[in-house]
């Protein structure tokens, strides 16, 4: 008995120390990342005002140039990458079935998935800035993010797709319907939310990049629509301000204010309509 | 008889053929559309590869093996030898697994096992969302808040204990100018940037155990350690080795996070409060000044080395998770 009571004991005393050890590295890494995100409103929210959005950053109160540049590059890369990746996303779907080549793609997809940002900076950067358009622009900052977002819609494109009942695609055959229209009309339609649930945190991971943007968009002061010159984005404007005098990393701080709410507001958004999804 | 066949008669060649469905002609566009999309995919990453090693190539050529191993970097001199970014990488990159990987697992286990079930929720949602976090605010706060906290109350502290023993073990790897920014500091933002990813990759292998499995685990008297340990951990064995190194291959190749904080100094580290660089912080501070050839391609050779590194550690991820989670 005694034996086994003190079995029973360090048993107890080793599970003790382990639920322990987790509270507390669960505690401390909730207070690091909430440390994180209080310096981040405390010091963005003290310089945010709507100067940030309608001055350019030349004036040094606002940085309207790198808002309007991050839309602009973030758009057309979104736009390019939603073509590309439904498109790829519906062949790996529809037509690769297991076949070599289908697992080939899959298998690369998700290595360009977490492949590191830079080298796609460095990559589009050797591509079009050195070779094509001699000199940065965000043409060349929009392709580079595509590459990032590609990978991310055509793999929640595939997941989506295969999750439509076979019956959907049969029932739309069995109507004399041609395969594509099938797609096009039945089978996307029917995966919409699932669709733009991956479109949406596509859109959240590429609006936050700064590496491949640094050689393609290269950064610019003024106030730009003209997408064939370099151009701003705020995660630039972050990068270049926060090593700069006191009153740009006020304008840095609430970039990286505006940045955070934008990219988790779009999270929640995907989450909202992935959820709804479920639901109904 | 002859009233019921007179129309089939009636039929012509025309309307007896099928009628292919309107708009059928497409079917082949779409599909090869569709494929040339996929190949485009495979046409990006193989051009990445491509163009890295073909730029690059130069750089190999000049320097030969010299590259991997000298830790000269002079771009007065033009002489280029990448060891000290290459160690930096992996010093940092398995610095910062080493740091966040006990954390990511607790925080699992913790929402996981024995989560109060009002929490488990909202904690969970958090980390999910942190993990979506720009690296580059990681960053500037590891410049502006972390670099100065952590030069005043952990190096300076510790250089001063660690001097009362001059030349041993511990002095040597606290050596260095105790400013906040070097290899352990940039390593430790690197493990805050890359636990919630890891954490939350952790809890959703996790929640694919089944409940019976743990159930019957706890039903024989298991405690929760007991069941970690040798039921829940071993069923989800190769889907963790697969999530720890997508982590690892995250820290690998982060370049924002890093770059505010290493010191960007090329030379081979000495101590932990030295200042390094990574390949990807080399790359991301000085290829827009890089106009001389050898220059350029010696950082696009740094480049490929990076893309080999994180590519075997990516590809053996994903194997290992395939199996278990598409994460």
């Amino acid at each position: 008995m005694a034996v086994s009571s003190s079995r029973v004991a360090t048993r107890r005393a080793v599970n003790a120390v382990f639920v322990a050890f987790c509270n507390l590295v669960t505690l401390l890494a909730i207070i690091a990342l909430a440390a994180i995100l209080f310096t981040l409103v405390k010091n963005g929210g003290g310089s945010l005002g709507l100067d940030i959005f309608t001055k350019a950053s030349t004036t040094g109160e606002g940085l309207a140039d790198a808002i309007l540049g991050s839309i602009l590059i973030c758009t057309m890369a979104m736009a390019i990458a939603l073509i590309i990746g439904i498109m790829a996303g519906t062949w790996l779907a529809e037509y690769a079935g297991d076949g070599r080549y289908g697992t080939v793609i899959r298998f690369l997809n998700d290595v360009l998935l977490s492949a590191p940002s830079i080298l796609i900076g460095v990559f589009v950067a050797q591509m079009l800035v050195a070779n094509t358009i001699h000199h940065p622009s965000g043409y060349a900052g929009a392709v580079a993010l595509a590459l990032l977002a590609i990978p991310v819609i055509t793999r929640t494109t595939e997941d989506v797709l295969r999750l439509q009942p076979i019956s959907l695609r049969e029932s739309g055959i069995a109507l004399g319907t041609p395969l594509w229209t099938v797609i096009r009309t039945i089978i996307w339609r029917a995966s919409t939310s699932g669709i733009l649930t991956g479109a949406l945190l596509a859109f959240a991971r590429i609006s936050g990049e700064t590496a491949p943007l640094m050689f393609t968009a290269l950064g610019n002061n003024f106030v730009s629509w003209d997408m064939y010159q370099p151009m701003s984005a705020l995660p630039l404007a972050i990068f270049s301000f926060t090593t700069g005098s006191p009153d740009e990393v006020k304008l840095a701080w609430a970039g990286a204010l505006v940045i955070s709410v934008a990219v988790l507001a779009v999270t929640i958004i995907a989450r909202v309509v992935a959820q709804e999804k479920k639901q109904g | 008889m002859t009233d019921i066949a007179s129309p089939a008669t009636e039929i012509t060649d025309a309307t007896r053929r099928r009628s292919s469905p309107k708009g059928s002609g497409f079917d082949h566009w779409f599909q090869y559309a569709c494929f040339a999309a996929a190949t485009a995919v495979l046409a990006a990453l193989g051009g990445v590869l491509v163009v890295l090693a073909f730029y690059g190539w130069p750089a190999f050529q000049t320097f030969g093996f010299s590259f991997f191993t000298s830790s000269t970097w002079d771009p007065v001199k033009n002489i280029y030898g990448g060891a000290g970014p290459i160690v930096g990488t992996l010093i940092t990159a398995f610095l910062a697994l080493l740091f966040s990987l006990p954390i990511a697992g607790g925080v699992a286990f913790f929402l996981v096992e024995f989560c109060p079930q009002v929490l488990r929720r909202p904690i969970g949602t958090a980390v999910e969302l942190l993990a979506g976090i720009p690296s580059i605010v990681y960053g500037m706060w590891g410049y502006l808040v972390f670099a100065p906290a952590f030069a005043a109350h952990v190096e300076a502290p510790v250089q001063a204990f660690a001097a009362n023993w001059p030349g041993s073990f511990l002095d040597n790897i606290t050596s260095g100018v105790p400013d906040g920014y070097g290899i352990l500091a940039a390593s430790i933002i690197l493990a805050i940037m890359i636990l919630p990813f890891t954490a939350a990759t952790l809890r959703e292998l996790l929640l694919t155990v089944p409940a019976q499995v743990r159930e019957s685990a706890y039903g024989l008297g298991a405690t929760t350690f007991e069941v970690v340990t040798t039921v829940t951990l071993p069923y989800v064995r190769r889907g963790a080795i697969g999530a720890v190194m997508l982590g690892l291959g995250r820290a690998l190749g982060e370049t924002m996070a890093v770059t505010f904080i290493i010191g960007n100094a090329h030379s081979f580290p000495k101590s932990l409060f030295d200042s390094g660089s990574t390949i990807a912080s080399t790359i991301a501070s000085e290829f827009s000044e890089a106009h001389d050839p050898i220059y350029s391609a010696s950082l696009i050779a740094l480049g490929l080395i990076l893309f080999l590194i994180t590519f075997a550690v990516l590809a053996m991820a994903r194997l290992m998770l395939r199996s278990q989670v598409r994460a």
